[in-house]
């Protein structure tokens, strides 16, 4: 037996092989915004992983340091590493702000700018792998930046007031709103931040020591009352903790919340926070149009197939005219069509894998929306074909001589 | 069901979907999860490594004058500008004497008052030795007219009762002038106090300096001990440098410093460690030492400029050692990559000595020619395939 499937495709090959085409750009575009989707729930993740850390210390009652806004005294760090089950315990801050190379601002980029403390390895905060340089050693004006910010090795970007030349380079380091990050020494990104960093400071204690109101000639008590009052210590946006292999995030990060009285994060609740809070409408913003594609889609697909049935009508009536069996027929349109649903795939596929790193923002197809899409391509094309199937088997077989 | 008969046709769309298919099967090899991972290698080298320390700090004077008068008044004149080089003993300004000057002409009379009382009584002094010496001739001519019987006893003793009036007359007048005598030493040493007091509201300049600020304007009124003039050494300018505490236990005098002014960022000047201040910045976190030039730049670096200091700690012993970019944090554990047969390898490792061109000696873990992963373009897992690359794509160069 032959197949009458293939004998059809066959005669006019051309027309199927690009019917398939188009319909796999449809799927390719479909895949891209799933991709979109995952891409953005991804970025959320990965700034997560990124940090390497197990527990989040944040301002009391603030959802920070992504969702919201947070501060906390710098030496809290200290009181922290003291609870049992802590291992590692890093000041951090992060301010999202405009980053340009030094005399070049065309290529200004929007970015998360990284406070963490130098000179350590991978501590909680620190960029986990390089792609080029090195990490960040001195304690001040230097940068390991996101490829994606396009700076180079050996480059100075300017930050608020001062230069720092990228030594290092990092992937896929990014807010949960998709910015590449710009990691740079915690009291420098202090600075940037909170303008109360060691040259305010230093700064301010000669402005109050030549004030002559606080510095009054035989009274230097005065002085130095004052100084006191002034020195208060500067602020960072979170403490990220590192547990002791074993330690329960849940009993530490209790510890914490109840004797520190501070706000803590583990990572399964940072993650509710990004996920259900921070990303939530724009995620639901894509998904929504996802949904709307895929039906859009489908549609599309059912009324390929069937528009490609009726178009041989007349050769489906003179297989009935000689006798041919209804099963085969349907196998025929049926396989015609799960055909032009793989095609599509693979089409759609590689399209869409050829595109995605030109997106400006992360784009991650994951294996397996490709099988569920792969399984729903050919659920949807199997389903559009029962309606052609129907209008087949209805025909007259008188038709076929011009009845 | 029978694969079609291979004919023209066949073979057309077989041409098509098969590239299409292999294209697929391509990219789901090299762009999903089974796609090796690029990284670049590193080979453990034995290095010396010499370790730095980096801080940043602001240009001072070690010696500030701050020049003003003893006592409150009020600023007459102000010689200098700010930024005017002065030599020692220079006239910088003066206070307003209000009425010194005139209870200095008083003192003038007065001490002339009491020249004139001095010569008085050296006249005097000559009146009464000449009285004495006429009163002595004539008791001793009225005692050889006594001898001769021509004068009698009694005019005699009336010579002689005139001779001891003028010996006491003398004495008074000696005493007159030692009285006056005392009486011009006494003004002249309050004229010479007052004339002091006059020069000690001449603010004059201890030193060779540069002026670096004019505190009082002439008219303003000043307390005792507050600034009218602050006078610098500039060769005596050194750098108030801070450093993390996290690092910096090789901080110590006579290190070698390299400098970079904020404002020359490009020109690296020589300098050394004077002194680590005994009192570390508990509320920064900071250690702060004093750096001193070895030679001043011209021109001169303004005072309070930001410095940027590197100091080379001395170089240690080779030993194996690696790029920081290395080294990776996971499961609780510092280590690298090891690359063996298998693929990538998580080794534990200590490490040892640090340098600011991010190098690291590697303690225990590792030997030399180990190969390690430097760069990887993506997070790795043991057993996940690799590509060894030159360096990874999409990094500009």
């Amino acid at each position: 037996m032959i197949s009458l499937a293939g004998r059809d495709i066959l005669h006019g090959w051309g027309k199927y092989v690009f019917t398939g085409m188009g319909l796999g750009l449809l799927i390719g575009v479909t895949l891209s915004m799933a991709g979109i989707y995952r891409g953005m729930v991804d970025d959320a993740a990965v700034l997560l992983d990124n940090s390497g850390a197990d527990l989040w210390v944040v301002q009391q009652d603030t959802l920070g340091p992504y969702a919201e806004p947070s501060s906390l005294y710098d030496d809290l760090y200290r009181g922290i590493l003291t609870l049992p089950g802590v291992a590692q315990a890093a000041n951090v801050t992060y301010l999202t702000m405009q980053v340009r190379p030094a005399g070049d601002a065309a290529r200004e980029r929007r970015a998360m700018v990284v406070g963490v403390v130098p000179g350590g390895f991978g501590e909680p905060g620190q960029p986990r792998f390089l792609v080029a340089g090195r990490r960040l050693t001195r304690g001040h004006y230097e940068a390991v930046a996101d490829l994606s910010t396009g700076f180079r090795l050996g480059e100075q970007v300017r930050i608020r007031r001062h230069l720092y030349r990228v030594v290092g380079l990092t992937r896929r380091n990014v807010s949960s709103g998709g910015d590449p990050m710009v990691f740079i020494p915690l009291k420098d990104a202090q600075e940037a931040q909170f303008l109360k960093d060691n040259d305010a400071i230093i700064q301010q204690r000669h402005r109050t020591a030549v004030n002559p109101l606080f510095n009054r000639p035989g009274q230097p008590e005065v002085l130095e009352a004052v100084l006191a009052a002034q020195t208060q210590s500067t602020s960072v946006n979170a403490v990220l903790v590192r547990l002791d292999a074993g330690a329960d995030p849940d009993r530490v990060a209790a510890d914490i919340r109840r004797w520190k009285r501070l706000g803590v994060y583990t990572r399964a609740e940072m993650n509710e926070i990004l996920q259900a809070k921070l990303i939530a409408t724009s995620a639901r913003q894509i998904f929504m149009f996802l949904v709307i594609l895929s039906l859009v889609s489908a549609a599309i697909v059912a009324f390929i197939i069937y528009t490609l049935t009726l178009g041989k009508i007349r050769e489906i009536a003179i297989l009935k005219l000689i006798g041919t069996r209804n099963r085969t027929i349907a196998a025929m349109i049926l396989q015609q069509a799960i055909g032009l649903g793989l095609i599509g795939f693979v089409v759609g596929k590689t399209a869409a894998t050829f595109w995605a790193p030109v997106f400006p923002k992360y784009v991650l197809l994951l294996p397996s929306d490709a099988a569920r899409g792969l399984l729903v391509v050919v659920l949807i094309c199997a389903l559009a074909s029962l309606f052609a199937i129907r209008t087949a088997l209805r025909v007259d077989p008188a038709e076929a001589i011009g009845g | 069901m029978l694969f079609p008969t291979p004919n023209r046709r066949a073979l057309a769309l077989l041409s098509i979907l098969l590239p299409l298919v292999l294209a697929a099967v391509w990219l789901a090899l090299t762009s999903g999860p089974l796609a090796p991972v690029p990284v670049t290698v590193a080979v453990v080298e034995e290095r010396a490594i010499a370790p730095a320390l980096f801080g940043i700090g602001t240009i001072e004077a070690r010696y500030r004058y701050r020049i003003g008068p003893t006592v409150a008044g009020r600023v007459r004149r102000v010689e200098v500008q700010v930024g005017d080089r002065v030599h020692a003993g220079q006239l910088l300004g003066e206070m307003d004497p209000v009425d010194l000057d005139e209870r200095v002409a008083a003192q003038d009379a007065a001490l002339r008052r009491a020249e004139a009382g001095v010569a008085a009584a050296r006249a005097q002094v000559t009146d009464a030795r000449a009285r004495l010496e006429f009163a002595g001739a004539q008791v001793r001519r009225y005692e050889q007219l006594l001898q001769a019987r021509t004068a009698s006893e009694d005019t005699v003793e009336a010579r002689r009762q005139e001779a001891q009036v003028a010996e006491a007359g003398l004495a008074t007048a000696l005493a007159n002038l030692e009285s006056a005598e005392q009486d011009l030493l006494r003004v002249r040493a309050e004229r010479e106090a007052l004339a002091r007091q006059r020069g000690n509201l001449r603010l004059l300049a201890p030193v060779d300096g540069l002026v670096v600020a004019r505190d009082a304007e002439p008219g303003s009124t000043v307390v005792a001990g507050q600034a009218v003039v602050e006078l610098v050494d500039p060769a005596t300018l050194w750098i108030d440098a801070r450093f993390d505490q996290l690092g910096s236990g090789g901080l110590r005098a006579g290190l070698e410093a390299r400098i970079a002014l904020r404002s020359r960022p490009s020109e690296t000047l020589a300098g050394s460690v004077l002194r680590v201040e005994p009192q570390a910045d508990a509320v920064t976190e900071e250690l702060r030492a004093k750096i001193a030039f070895a030679r001043l730049p011209e021109p001169l670096p303004r005072l309070g400029e930001l410095a940027e200091v590197t100091l080379a700690l001395a170089s240690q012993p080779p030993a194996p050692a690696l790029p920081n970019a290395a080294l990776q944090w996971r499961d609780g554990q510092l280590g690298v990559w090891r690359l063996v047969d298998a693929g990538p390898r998580f080794a534990a490792i200590e490490t040892g000595l640090r340098d600011l061109d991010g190098w690291v000696q590697i303690g225990a873990g590792l030997t030399g020619g180990d190969r390690v992963v430097l760069y990887s373009q993506a997070p790795l897992r043991p057993g996940r395939s690799v590509k060894i690359v030159e360096a990874i794509p999409g990094v500009l160069r």
